[in-house]
Order: C-alpha cells, then sequence, then structure tokens
C-alpha cells in the first residue's frame, strides 16, 4: 500500500470516528441539562427568563465541544493537508 | 464544495483578492447603516412613532435588557459594541433566506476578528473602569500562582467564542449544500430553517458572552455584592 493509499484511508476512518464519538458526551451532557432546567422550571416558574437564558448560554457551551469535533471532521476531509502535499504530484503542480 | 466564502473569487489582481467573505461583510454593514441612518432621520418621540422607529426601539431596547441583566449596570457604555456584535451576526445569518449569498461568518477569518474585538474589549473595560493597576492585579486572584492558568483561560476562551461560531455557520452551509446533492426537495428547506435557528441562537450566546467575559474584567458583579453586603451590616 503506497503512502497515498494510506492517508486517505487514515483520513477517512478518524473523520468518521471523529464525529461519531464526539457526539457522544455532548449529547448527553445536553440532554442532562434541559431536563435538570425543566425540573427547576415546574419548580420556579417566575424565573423562567433567567433560567431559559442561563441553559441556552451552557447549552452553546457544551454545543461547542462538538463542534469541534465536526470541524476536525470537515478538515480532514476538505481541507486536508497531508492529501493535498501527496497529491500534489499527482495534479501536476 | 466550498469550506468557506473565502474560496469564491471575485476578483484577483495578483496578491490583492476580493473574495466573498469581504464583498458580503461589506454589503451587510452597508445595509446595517444605511438602514439605521433612514429610520433614525426623523425620531419622533410623541404617542406615535414612526413603524421602523418602533422596530429599531424595541431591538435596543431588548439589547438594553440583556446587558442590565448580565449585571452591566451602566448598559450605555458598552451597548455600542454589543449590540454592533449581536446585529452583524444576526443579520449575516438572517441573509441566508437570500439565493446566492454565503454568511461571512461561515469563514474562520470573520469569526477570529471578532473574537479578537472581544479579547481586546474585556481588558479596555476593565481597565477603563477599574484602572491599570488594580485590572491587572485581578490577573494573580486568587493567588499569584493563577496567573498562567488566568492568561490561558483568556486566551482559549477567546478560541472557543471564534470556533464555536465559525462551526455552527460553517456546518449550516455545508449541511445544506451536502443535502441539495442528495435530496434536493424538502430536506434542504428543513435544514435552512435550523440555519436560521442557530443563527439566531449563536448570535445572541456570542453577545451575551462577550457581555460576561468584559463583566467579569470589570469586577461589576464583585462590586454589586460588596454594596449588598454594606448595606445587610
Amino acid at each position: 500500500m503506497d503512502s497515498m493509499t494510506l492517508i486517505a484511508i487514515a483520513s477517512i476512518i478518524t473523520a468518521g470516528l471523529t464525529i461519531a464519538l464526539g457526539s457522544i458526551g455532548p449529547a448527553l451532557g445536553e440532554g442532562r441539562a434541559v431536563a435538570i432546567a425543566l425540573s427547576s422550571l415546574a419548580q420556579q416558574p417566575d424565573a423562567a427568563t433567567t433560567i431559559t437564558r442561563t441553559l441556552f448560554v451552557g447549552l452553546a457551551m457544551i454545543e461547542s465541544i462538538a463542534i469541534y469535533c465536526f470541524v476536525v471532521s470537515m478538515i480532514l476531509i476538505f481541507a486536508n493537508p497531508f492529501w493535498s502535499h501527496v497529491i500534489a504530484p499527482a495534479v501536476g503542480k | 464544495m466550498r469550506l468557506s466564502p473565502d474560496a469564491l473569487i471575485f476578483w484577483q489582481h495578483g496578491f490583492l483578492k476580493l473574495n466573498g467573505t469581504i464583498v458580503f461583510t461589506w454589503a451587510l454593514m452597508l445595509v446595517l447603516v444605511v438602514g439605521s441612518k433612514l429610520i433614525t432621520r426623523k425620531l419622533r418621540s410623541d404617542l406615535k412613532p414612526a413603524r421602523w422607529q418602533c422596530l429599531l426601539e424595541i431591538v435596543v431596547a431588548g439589547i438594553k435588557t440583556q446587558i442590565e441583566d448580565v449585571g452591566l449596570h451602566d448598559p450605555r457604555k458598552y451597548m455600542g459594541f454589543i449590540g454592533t456584535l449581536f446585529l452583524f451576526v444576526a443579520l449575516a445569518s438572517l441573509c441566508t433566506i437570500i439565493p446566492g449569498y454565503e454568511p461571512p461568518t461561515a469563514s474562520l477569518s470573520t469569526t477570529a476578528a471578532l473574537a479578537l474585538c472581544v479579547l481586546v474589549a474585556a481588558p479596555f473595560f476593565g481597565i477603563q473602569e477599574q484602572g491599570l493597576s488594580d485590572y491587572l492585579k485581578s490577573y494573580a486572584e486568587p493567588t499569584a500562582m493563577m496567573l498562567p492558568f488566568n492568561i490561558i483561560s483568556e486566551l482559549s476562551r477567546t478560541l472557543a467564542l471564534a470556533v464555536r461560531l465559525f462551526g455552527n455557520m460553517m456546518s449550516g452551509t455545508m449541511i445544506i449544500a451536502i443535502l441539495l446533492t442528495i435530496t434536493p426537495f424538502i430536506f434542504p428547506i428543513a435544514m435552512s430553517v435550523l440555519g436560521l435557528l442557530t443563527g439566531m441562537v449563536q448570535a445572541y450566546i456570542f453577545s451575551i458572552l462577550a457581555a460576561v467575559y468584559i463583566a467579569a474584567a470589570t469586577r461589576e458583579d464583585k462590586q454589586e455584592a460588596e454594596s449588598t453586603q454594606d448595606i445587610k451590616t
């Protein structure tokens, strides 16, 4: 197997694994956060605006972990430096 | 398939490039500035203001309330900066309805620039409120050993701001592009709606986080706690 095939295989598998494993944690965390926010809303309905705002800010922070994994996965597929380096002689630069 | 509007080049001369990010950013700036100028030409404070003035008043009052809720007690000082952040990011994601438009915040350059503005603004407002020596002393709290960690946390939350906004916007446009090649009828529209929702939420998150960092830098939360303690004792 030459280096071109090896880099392609490694990039594809890693991209898939990154986004697959990287979304498990944030999804579980967000589920917990929303569940606790809902129960505290049920306990104190007049603090609804504060709870909702804090919930959204917290969800965005948790979501950014999944976004980091997504960005790494996209870089591996679309802006992969190893792939462009190894494909450059074939393209004829 | 483009990763960002940076690759969409309208005009090139040597190393000067006019790419999609620059064109769309300047178009948004034009819309915001010219729109506000036109609406605020004849401001009326009687009981029947014009319709567009009502819209602007709702937006400005809403931003002012949010800044106050974060803990900054004089929102007029910060409303220019935080309001501009919110309006720019919100308009950038709202205009994805227009065909042929790509949000400039889907490029890491734009989001990095906005995050750098927040990185500079937090110490700027902090020094304006507290004075230089008090602000620099706050980096060594609670002990002097925390100094490198506080500096690292400043840099990492700036990076997080940039990558969060970039990732959300880029994933929205990329999902629509991918779905257009697979099932081009209903699902791209559903993903467009989801992209609008996440765009608005990310605009709100970006400006609220900027306000929280500025509040932490100006120690408004600590000052408020001390003043209520004085009243109690």
